[in-house]
């Protein structure tokens, strides 16, 4: 069955870079970061460079008891890390890597699905904050939501502005209608999407509900061991979905110079370098206050959205 | 709009065509649409069940290898090395209800713009479902300065 032995590799390959990518980016996370604060970062794990460092944290994660609190609400604090991880990985099916059909599913509604899925994985840190019935996880988990609504809304408007560009809402139909002008066209758009997902992600400076030194990583406070991996590498394959969406939606996905042959490589290319400016945001900026989030999205990333789907709209309809 | 790659063959066996014509035609009937349709995302729902198999071994093989000493003292809410005060699920004013409100007023007015965004530019639309649009972003604009006006966006 040539079909059943082709959608297998297809699931077999997403997996395979749902795995990958995340340590990838954690490790260059570490180095980087290192590097620009005068440090070197983990040398010893695996030898060369401390590249195996990641697989050793796994190892340590996996060996480390699973503490539930006497106080919790247990069932639904052990699911929370899987409501948390399982939707990128979803997600990672619909984003097209190369011409020709190259992504894991063609799904119609493509851009539609992904940011719906993407959605619940925040319903994972929910849960971890109202089960764990701890008051650090509650205030996270309500700086949590706060971040959610105030955020996916300019995510959703500037994704409806590039379907709009490209009058479709298939993902590969997009990179098809794709050309080199829409970079500039949208990119104020592009910066509302990446800062919003930032937001989405709770990546520095966005971090609040996380916030180590005030609420004892918020919603995670009472996780350990591999469940606390699990939530960690949400995190880091959040980062793979967002870059790689960046990518695909504003930054043109496979195209350019030998599209037909390095597509893949440039969807490669164009993911790690946003995933690298995500790292370099982190080391650059302070923390923003609760307020200041808030206010960040309702009174700029809001209004800018709207504004450029005025743009896409005018010019759309003025050139065709 | 509809960007169906390789599904008509599969699809249409299980759907069961129209029953009685000898030629199959491409997916042209509703049934056969809605097939090729749901077919991208079976995919997806064989790659959920990938994805729970892969927590399930983690979640089994982490009982295998971890130790369990669990300790009343281990078992306590954390708070900062002190016994916890009161319960966790403490109440609390929520005072951000009107940017729920906001929210769902905004993303479901949204939701709106996707099938939109996919014909306004064809032949025949162009002039007035521009002027829709800048109604519906008027509409958008006009809630923002509302609540803007009335203080909401205002912290301090």
């Amino acid at each position: 069955m040539n079909d059943t032995l082709e959608v297998a590799l297809r699931l077999l390959a997403v997996f395979v870079i749902f795995l990958v990518l995340p340590l990838v980016i954690g490790q260059t996370e570490h180095k980087v970061m290192a590097h620009m604060q005068g440090r070197l970062g983990p040398m010893y794990a695996g030898g060369f460079h401390g590249w195996a460092q990641l697989v050793a944290d796994g190892v340590k994660f996996a060996q480390k008891e699973d503490v539930v609190p006497a106080n919790a609400d247990r069932r639904v604090f052990q699911l929370a890390p899987a409501v948390a991880l399982l939707p990128y990985l979803l997600v990672l099916v619909a984003i097209p890597i190369g011409p020709d059909n190259a992504v894991g599913e063609a799904i119609d509604a493509g851009i539609f699905f992904v940011l719906a899925v993407m959605g619940v994985g925040v319903l994972g840190s929910l849960m971890a904050g109202w089960a764990s019935a701890n008051k650090f996880s509650l205030l996270g988990g309500l700086r949590t939501a706060a971040q959610l609504l105030a955020y996916e809304l300019p995510m959703l408007l500037t994704a409806a502005s590039v379907a709009m560009a490209a009058g479709t809402v298939s993902l590969p139909g997009m990179l098809d209608a794709f050309e080199w002008w829409w970079v500039p066209w949208q990119i104020v758009g592009g910066v509302v999407f990446f800062v919003a997902g930032l937001a989405e992600l709770q990546r520095p400076p966005f971090d609040a509900p996380v916030a180590d030194s005030e609420i004892i990583f918020g919603a995670y406070t009472e996780y350990t061991g591999l469940r606390f991996a699990l939530f960690l590498l949400a995190e880091y394959a959040g980062i793979v979905v967002l870059s790689g969406l960046t990518a695909v939606l504003f930054l043109g996905g496979w195209h350019g110079p030998f599209a037909d042959e390095l597509g893949w490589l440039w969807t490669l290319l164009k993911t790690l370098a946003l995933a690298f400016v995500v790292i370099w945001l982190r080391a650059t900026y302070p923390r923003l206050r609760e307020d200041q989030l808030q206010k960040l999205a309702w009174t700029v990333l809001i209004p800018l959205a709207l504004a450029q789907i005025a743009l896409t709209g005018v010019v759309k309809v003025a050139i065709s | 709009m509809t960007y169906v790659t390789d599904v008509p063959e599969m699809a249409v066996a299980p759907a069961g065509g129209p029953p009685g014509h000898g030629a199959v035609p491409a997916a042209d009937t509703p049934t056969q649409w809605a097939a090729a349709y749901f077919d991208g995302y079976s995919t997806v729902g064989l790659l959920a069940v990938v994805g729970v198999l892969f927590l399930t071994v983690a979640f089994v093989g982490g009982r295998l290898l971890r130790p369990v000493v669990p300790t009343p003292e281990k078992l306590l809410t954390y708070e900062c090395g002190v016994d916890p005060v009161g319960e966790g699920w403490a109440h609390t004013q929520v005072r951000y209800y009107v940017y729920a409100f906001l929210y769902v007023i905004f993303a479901v007015d949204s939701i709106f713009l996707f099938p939109w965004a996919t014909v306004f530019a064809e032949p025949g639309f162009g002039g007035t479902t521009l002027v829709e649009m800048f109604v519906f972003l008027g509409f958008l604009t006009v809630g923002l300065l509302y609540a803007w006006k009335k203080g909401v966006l205002e912290w301090t």
